[in-house]
């Protein structure tokens, strides 16, 4: 054979196999709500991805061991996205399809505007806990977007707040200069319109400073950090972003005690590497770390210590692994919000589960009982707020774990309600969409 | 035996040069398009519809647009992912600044506008080549990225930078299911096959491939240089415009800079490579290359029933589908064209090939 026909062989056999790429067909079974679970494992975001997603898996398991949704047993596969758009959309065409599919978390921000247009036609809901469109907060418009527990205008609102308290208050901020260097993508750009009003209302100066996506190549954005000489830094990185931009800080001379991180720049991965130059950053937090949480606890008794875990054990607790605990138990509660209403122990569609989302109800006590106690606030939604909480923290890197925290925050509704229901309005007019009738809400 | 074509006689002119002279060619591309337009819509899945058929058709139509300025041209470009973008920001811009633009105009006018910006970034290649004229194409990559995420305008004051688009229609007609989608692509992809396929077999094709293989030579025998760079750049950029207002419009509905990056050049670069320079065909099959198989290397340890983690099945697949990559251009450098062209030849001879 030569090498030529082998060749010609391998085409065919590839063109064969090739007619065999049909979506595997999982049977429908019987009690078995299916999370599709959009990751990434690999690329430059992986660092801040896998724990997420460890986090995610280890809840999922944990719940199955301890009898499942009232009965119903969770099964999930993951697909890698690498972050990037398209892979997404193939990732979601791919899963959406599977019987009980619940609900999808896109894990970026650009995957997530994707979605947005198509989660409508497929009525399957999009959680985006902590990022996504922060517009979405208005139920009225986004019927199908729940960017749970903070939208990046409310975390830019809270660190506002957080240096105008440290400052002494926030008539102090006038004619201080803030930098944003951020992270030239949907997701570093959130941020700016509210930090503008931001900058109207409170006098400070804002200048923007763009850093191209990965995040590796900061010379040029520092270097106008050390020209400008700003009183504060605000980080909107991601992944190698962050701890680059803790190097660039080093090196630059900048204090990191200024620095103010996004709470997607505020995990171990981010300050790893730079370890004990890191000291003083501040970031936001969405939720504590450690393995103190009851839940966390729970966990490695009921998956890590059986053998079942998902990445390496002393991972187990960290920051982004318990926001990632915290996104599948949001999901969770919801898929039983909506059971008490359309029947337990049953398999709720996509609809079901929006419904379950849009009222959910965790108050104090039953975040006690699930083991959430003192890792994150109550969350409740409404048809028309689809946040449903939009309190944080800052926390502080002490050269060798996360700590100090602050009081709780929650965002100004003052700024950001306006500013939601005229960004969402512009949405709707773009789309031609109209709001949702009262009577839409009961559905 | 079946694919012979004694007995077929050319009497006139016509019949000696249309684009297939053999009678089963004929048969097996009307047979394809049959199965493409009839059969697929009708059997396919959603999920293959959506999110395997439309990109594919997609990226072969710009594929297609690249092969004529580096396969049949000889100019290489590495700007094919900033046409893209181009396109697809222009076509944007016409849509939602324009009341009322119908969507073939705006993803037409798209087309032109990455035609202007192609000539543009064309013009060094009347004094450079090569890897030089790639360096330098490579600049329109960074400028469009540059452009279309610092200036606002372009992407309609759009606060996070990215843009959608919603409630397409032809004549009336929704572009929204699948079905949809898929024909409204393919259809495109089809004439503009045409025309490509037309084009270089008429004057201006000859010059193009006259000024690949030795351009002193053509100018000496009267083909002005300038003509026919700039000409394979505007035709190659019109069509790679045309499939990037697609990608966005269609495929993805709202996109921002990154979906045309500098990767997507890359990648339509080795689809061409790999499915053939020079080659009408071979950007097609690059295109499946290079969209089913890391699909396909992804799935298979699932139906193989092997459960390996997300991470190592990704980087399984990148590692193989290197080597794959590798392990064609060794055993045919001419990419999965010539492959396909040897396999007819040896058809024709059967059962005695030699």
């Amino acid at each position: 054979m030569t090498l030529k026909s082998l060749a010609l062989t391998a085409a065919l056999v590839a063109t064969t196999l090739g007619t065999a790429l049909a979506p595997s067909l999982v049977q429908a079974q019987a009690k078995e709500q299916f999370f599709p679970l959009l990751v990434y494992r690999t690329g430059p975001y992986a660092p801040n991805g896998t724990p997420w997603a460890n986090g995610k898996q280890d809840y999922i398991k944990y719940v199955n061991a301890t009898g499942g949704m009232n009965g119903v047993k969770i099964t999930y596969e993951e697909c890698e996205t690498g972050y990037a758009t398209d892979k997404g959309v193939e990732c979601y065409e791919r899963l959406k399809g599977r019987p009980g599919v619940a609900l999808f978390d896109p894990q970026a921000t650009g995957i997530t505007f994707a979605l947005t247009d198509k989660v409508p036609t497929d009525k399957i809901p999009l959680i985006t806990l902590g990022y996504g469109l922060s517009a979405s907060q208005d139920g009225g418009v986004f019927k199908w977007n729940f960017p749970l527990m903070g939208s990046y205008w409310t975390a830019a609102d809270i660190l506002i707040q957080h240096i105008g308290k440290k400052e002494g208050g926030m008539d102090k901020l006038k004619g201080k200069k803030i930098a944003l260097v951020y992270h030239d993508s949907p997701f570093g750009k959130e941020p700016i319109p509210l930090l503008q009003e931001r900058a109207k209302q409170n006098g400070f100066e804002l200048s923007l400073i763009p850093v191209t996506a990965p995040g590796v190549e900061q010379k040029s954005a520092w270097l106008q950090v050390r020209q400008s000489r700003p009183d504060f830094v605000l980080l909107w990185g991601w992944g190698v972003m962050n701890s680059t931009a803790l190097k660039e800080a080093v090196a630059t001379g900048y204090p990191r005690e200024k620095m103010y991180g996004v709470w997607w720049a505020g995990a171990e991965p981010d300050v790893k590497d730079v370890g004990a130059n890191a000291k003083g950053y501040n970031a936001l937090a969405l939720n504590t770390s450690g393995t103190q949480p009851k839940v966390i606890q729970d966990i490695l008794k009921q998956v890590h210590d059986k053998g079942q875990g998902t990445g390496p054990k002393d991972e187990v607790g960290s920051v982004l692994y318990t926001r990632g605990v915290i996104i599948q138990m949001l999901t969770i509660e919801a898929v039983k919000r909506a059971q008490e209403r359309f029947g337990k122990g049953k398999v709720m569609t996509g609809e079901q589960v929006r419904w379950g989302m849009e009222n959910l109800a965790l108050d104090q006590k039953k975040l006690d009982a699930l083991g959430f106690s003192g890792v994150m606030r109550p969350v409740s939604t409404s048809c028309q707020d689809h946040m449903g909480s939009t309190w944080a923290r800052v926390h502080t890197w002490d050269g060798a774990k996360w700590g100090g925290m602050s009081d709780w925050y929650e965002a100004d509704s003052q700024i950001i309600k306006p500013m939601v229901k005229a960004a969402a309005d512009k949405y709707a007019g773009e789309k031609k969409l109209t709001r949702r009738e009262a009577a839409d809400c009961q559905s | 035996m079946f694919y012979r074509e004694n007995g077929q006689f050319k009497s006139s002119y016509r019949a000696d040069q249309q684009i297939f002279p053999i009678a089963q060619d004929r048969i097996a591309i009307l047979v394809l398009l049959l199965v493409a337009f009839v059969v697929v819509p009708m059997g396919v899945s959603d999920y293959w519809m959506r999110a395997i058929l439309t990109p594919f058709l997609i990226l072969s139509l710009a594929a297609l647009g690249l092969n004529i300025l580096v396969g049949y041209c000889g100019q290489i470009s590495l700007g094919t992912g900033a046409f893209m973008a181009v396109g697809a920001y222009a076509a944007y811009n016409f849509q939602v600044r324009i009341d009322g633009m119908p969507l073939i105009a705006s993803l037409l006018l798209g087309g032109l506008c990455a035609t202007v910006i192609g000539v543009l970034f064309g013009i060094p290649s009347l004094r450079i080549k090569g890897l030089y004229l790639a360096v330098a194409t490579l600049a329109a990559q960074f400028f469009t990225d540059w452009a279309f995420l610092r200036i606002q305008w372009f992407t309609n004051n759009s606060s996070s930078g990215s843009v959608s688009v919603a409630g397409l229609n032809v004549f009336g007609v929704p572009i929204e299911s699948p079905v949809q989608k898929y024909l409204f692509c393919l259809i495109f992809v089809v004439v503009f096959a045409l025309l490509a396929k037309n084009l270089v077999r008429s004057a201006i094709g000859r010059e193009w491939m006259a000024m690949r293989d030795m351009d002193v030579a053509a100018a000496v025998i009267g083909i002005r240089p300038v003509y026919a760079k700039l000409t394979a750049f505007a035709v190659s950029s019109f069509i790679v415009g045309v499939a990037g207002a697609l990608w966005g419009f269609i495929h993805l509905g709202a996109w921002e800079p990154a979906a045309f990056s500098i990767d997507r050049s890359f990648q339509l670069l080795f689809m061409v490579i790999i499915g053939g320079l020079g080659s009408i065909m071979g950007s097609f099959f690059g295109a499946a290359f290079i969209v089913l198989l890391p699909l396909f290397l992804n799935q298979l340890p699932g139906w193989l029933g092997f459960s390996i983690s997300t991470a190592l099945a990704s980087h399984l697949e990148t590692m193989i589908f290197g080597a794959l990559i590798v392990f064609f251009l060794i055993v045919e450098p001419h990419g999965l064209a010539r492959l396909w062209s040897t396999a007819k030849e040896k058809l024709r001879l059967w059962p005695f090939p030699h």
